[in-house]
C-alpha cells in the first residue's frame, strides 16, 4: 500500500488520542480512504498490525459502516439526500436529473469514470432540501436549473483536467 | 394570538452579517469569559446551576441534565469521559450543524465548562461523517481553543487540565444511540449496547463512567453557568425551562430554524405564521413533530383530556395548531418534542408513500442486533415499497401493524420503538388511505406531487 507521508504522519498522531489503539480504527479508514479513494485490501491487515487487532475487526467495521468503500468510485461523489424532507421537495427528481446528465445510474460509475451517484439517508440540512453533497461540499437547493449549474461545472473541470 | 418573537440564545450569531467562526471574534462576542468565571468556582456548584435550571437533554429524549450528571459514578477511581454527540442524524433536524459550522467555540466552551464541573479530564466530539467541513472547523477552533489555553495542559493556570478530540462517523445514523457511539469510539461496528448493566454513566466508554450530551444541550449548559440556573427557569415554561430550536422542514412556505421559548409557541402560530403557511394552494394535511420516529400528527384530528396548570388541573381539547410546542405537551398529545425536527407534510402527500419513505430509512439504518428490528423493520419497507410500486392489497395496513407491534419493547435499543412509531402512528390516523391505496394508485397522481420512494 503507498499511502503519503502526510498520511502516514497523520496515522502516527491520530493514534495518541485514544487510551486504546483500537478506537483509531475508523480515522484510519478515513486517512486511508481520502488517500486511495477507497479501502484496498491490503489495508485491512495493515491497519489491523498498526492497531494491534485482528484482520478480523477491521473488516467488521468497513463493511458496517456506508461511507466506506472497497471498490474505486468516480473521480467525484455525487450524494443526494433520499430522506423524507429531501423527498417532500423534489429529491428523487434531483437525483433521476444527475443520472441523466452524467448517463449514468447511482451506485455505478459514469461511463467516463467522471462521478458516481448515490441516494444517502438525511444530511441535517432539510430546511434547504432537497441537498446534495458533492465530494465534502453541501449544496442546498438542488433543483433542476441547480443540477444543471453543478454538472456544467464538473463537465468544466473534466475537460480543464483533460487539457492539461 | 400572535406568535411571540423569537428568543435566540443558542443561536444569537447563527447567519448574523459579519460573525466568523474564529477564536477573535468570539471573543469580541464575549467568548469564553464563561468558562473563564466557571474555573475559579467548585465543580459542585456548577452541576447544581445546571440541575436548578432544569435543562432536559436536547438530542431526543429530553432527559434531565442535572439528573444524568447526578448519576454519574464518581467513587470507581476510573477517569469520566465526556462525549459530544454531534452525530445529528435524526430526519428532520438540523441544528447542531449551524451552531458547528457557524459557532464551534460556543460549544467548545460549552463542553470545557461541562468537563470542569464533572472533572472529565478527556471529551470527544463524535461528530457524524458526511460533515468534513465540520471537523475541520471543529479541529481548528479546538486547536485555537488550545493556544489560548482554554484547552489542554493546566487551564487558564488552575491545575485543571482537559483534552478535547474529533472523532468522525463513517455515515451509521445508530452511531447517534449513546452506547452505539460508544462502541463506534471503541472502534468497534456501533451495536448499541443493552441497559443494564451498560448506562454510560457508570459503564461506558473503555468501561468507564462517561456523559453523553447533544451538542446543543452543552451550549445551554454556558448559558447556564453564565446566567444561573435559577434565571435559565424563567425562561420557557415549567419542567420545559429554556428555549428550543425549532427545524421546520417540508411543504411549508419558510423552511428553516427558529429559537422560541419552550412552550410559548404553538404548532399553528410556528407553522402558519413563522413559517408562512402552507405552499400557494395547498392545505397541511400532516405534521411529525419531533424527528421521524415521533408519531405523525393530522391536521384536523383533536385531542382533550385534563392537564396540570400550575396548581390546577385543566381541561384542554386542541386541534393539531393549538398544541404548545415543549416535550410534556407533545407527549401528552401522543408523540414527542424529540430533536426540534418539525416536519410538514401538505395534501399533495400520499402518506402511503411518505410512509414507504421513513421505512426505507429505518431498514436501511438497524444495527441488525436485534432480530425483531432487523426483520420488522426490513419486512415494513419491504411491505409499503410493494404497496407503492407493486401490489396494493386492502390487508396490508393490517400487516403492516402486526409487524411493527411487534418490535418495541423486544430490542436493545430505542431504535425499535423509533422504527416501529411511524407506521403504527401512520396507520392509526391515516388507515383510510392505506385501505384506499389500492384504488387511489389507479387514480392520477395530482400534478404537483412528487415521488418519496
Ligand atoms: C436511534 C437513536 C438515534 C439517536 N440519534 C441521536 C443524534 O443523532 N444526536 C443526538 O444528540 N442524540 C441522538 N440520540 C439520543 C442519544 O442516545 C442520547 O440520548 C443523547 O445524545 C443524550 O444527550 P442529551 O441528554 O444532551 O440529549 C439517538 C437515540 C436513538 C435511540
Ligand atoms: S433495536 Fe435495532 S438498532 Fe437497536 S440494537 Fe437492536 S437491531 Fe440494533
Ligand atoms: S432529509 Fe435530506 S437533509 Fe434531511
Amino acid at each position: 500500500m503507498n499511502l503519503k507521508p502526510a498520511t502516514l504522519s497523520s496515522i502516527d498522531e491520530v493514534i495518541t488520542h485514544y487510551p486504546s489503539k483500537r478506537s483509531a480504527t475508523l480515522p484510519l479508514l478515513h486517512l486511508i480512504q481520502e488517500d486511495i479513494g477507497h479501502i484496498p485490501e491490503e489495508a485491512i491487515p495493515w491497519i489491523a498490525g498498526k492497531l494491534e487487532i485482528q484482520p478480523i475487526n477491521v473488516y467488521e467495521v468497513v463493511s458496517f459502516y456506508p461511507m466506506f468503500r472497497r471498490q474505486p468510485i468516480g473521480r467525484r461523489h455525487i450524494k443526494v439526500c433520499r430522506t423524507l424532507s429531501c423527498a417532500l421537495m423534489g429529491g428523487y427528481k434531483t437525483c433521476a436529473a444527475f443520472e441523466q446528465e452524467f448517463n449514468t445510474h447511482r451506485g455505478e460509475v459514469s461511463p467516463d469514470g467522471e462521478v458516481t451517484i448515490d441516494f444517502v439517508e438525511c444530511l441535517a440540512s432539510c430546511g434547504t432540501a432537497p441537498v446534495v453533497l458533492i465530494d465534502d461540499d453541501l449544496h442546498e437547493k438542488v433543483d433542476a436549473t441547480k443540477v444543471k449549474q453543478l454538472s456544467e461545472q464538473i463537465k468544466k473541470e473534466k475537460a480543464e483536467r483533460l487539457k492539461s | 394570538m400572535p406568535a411571540p418573537a423569537q428568543r435566540r440564545i443558542i443561536f444569537q450569531h447563527i447567519d448574523e452579517p459579519g460573525y466568523t467562526n474564529d477564536l477573535a471574534c468570539y471573543q469580541r462576542h464575549g467568548g469564553y469569559e464563561v468558562l473563564k468565571k466557571a474555573v475559579t468556582r467548585k465543580p459542585e456548584e456548577l452541576i447544581d446551576e445546571v440541575k436548578k435550571s432544569g435543562l432536559r437533554g436536547r438530542g431526543g429524549a429530553g432527559f434531565p441534565c442535572g439528573v444524568k450528571w447526578g448519576l454519574v459514578d464518581r467513587k470507581s477511581g476510573k477517569p469520566i469521559y465526556l462525549i459530544v454527540n454531534a452525530d445529528e442524524s435524526e430526519p428532520g433536524t438540523f441544528k447542531d450543524r449551524y451552531i458547528m459550522h457557524q459557532d464551534p467555540h460556543q460549544l467548545i466552551e460549552g463542553t470545557m465548562i461541562s468537563c470542569f464541573a464533572n472533572n472529565v479530564k478527556q471529551a470527544y466530539i463524535y461528530i457524524r461523517g458526511e460533515m468534513p467541513h465540520g471537523a475541520r472547523i471543529l479541529e481548528k477552533a479546538i486547536a485555537e481553543a488550545r493556544a489560548a489555553n482554554f484547552v489542554g495542559p493546566n487551564i487558564l493556570g488552575t491545575g485543571y487540565s482537559c483534552e478535547i478530540f474529533i472523532h468522525r462517523g463513517a455515515g451509521a445514523y445508530i452511531c447517534g444511540e449513546e452506547t452505539g457511539l460508544i462502541e463506534s469510539l471503541e472502534g468497534k461496528r456501533a451495536n448499541p449496547r443493552i441497559k443494564p448493566p451498560y448506562f454510560p454513566a457508570v459503564l461506558g466508554l473503555y468501561q468507564c463512567p462517561t456523559i453523553v450530551n447533544n451538542v446543543e444541550t452543552l451550549c445551554h449548559v454556558k448559558y447556564i453557568v453564565e446566567h444561573g440556573g435559577e434565571a435559565y427557569t424563567k425562561i420557557g415554561t415549567p419542567g420545559n425551562t429554556g428555549t428550543r430550536i425549532f427545524c421546520v422542514s417540508g411543504h411549508v412556505q419558510r423552511p428553516g430554524y427558529y429559537e422560541f421559548e419552550a412552550g410559548k409557541i404553538t404548532m399553528g402560530q410556528l407553522l402558519n405564521e413563522v413559517c408562512g403557511g402552507p405552499l400557494p394552494g395547498r392545505t397541511f394535511k400532516a405534521v411529525i413533530p419531533g424527528g421521524s420516529s415521533a408519531k405523525v400528527m393530522r391536521f384536523g384530528e383533536r385531542y382533550k383530556g385534563k392537564r396540570k396548570l400550575g396548581a390546577d388541573l385543566v381541561d384542554y381539547d386542541w386541534g393539531v395548531e393549538d398544541v404548545p410546542m415543549d416535550f410534556d405537551c407533545l407527549a401528552m398529545v401522543g408523540t414527542m418534542g424529540g430533536s426540534g425536527g418539525v416536519i410538514v407534510m401538505d395534501d399533495t402527500v400520499n402518506m402511503v408513500e411518505a410512509l414507504a419513505n421513513i421505512n426505507a430509512f429505518y431498514s436501511h439504518e438497524s444495527c441488525g442486533q436485534c432480530t425483531p428490528c432487523r426483520e420488522g423493520a426490513l419486512w415494513m419497507k419491504k411491505i409499503t415499497t410493494r404497496m407503492v410500486h407493486g401490489l396494493a392489497r386492502n390487508e396490508d395496513a393490517a400487516l403492516l401493524k402486526s409487524v411493527a407491534d411487534q418490535i418495541p419493547g423486544r430490542t436493545i435499543c430505542a431504535f425499535g420503538e423509533a422504527c416501529s412509531w411511524p407506521t403504527q402512528s401512520f396507520i392509526a390516523k391515516f388507515g383510510d388511505e392505506f385501505k384506499g391505496y389500492p384504488e387511489a394508485k389507479k387514480a392520477a397522481k395530482p400534478a404537483n406531487a412528487n415521488e418519496l420512494v
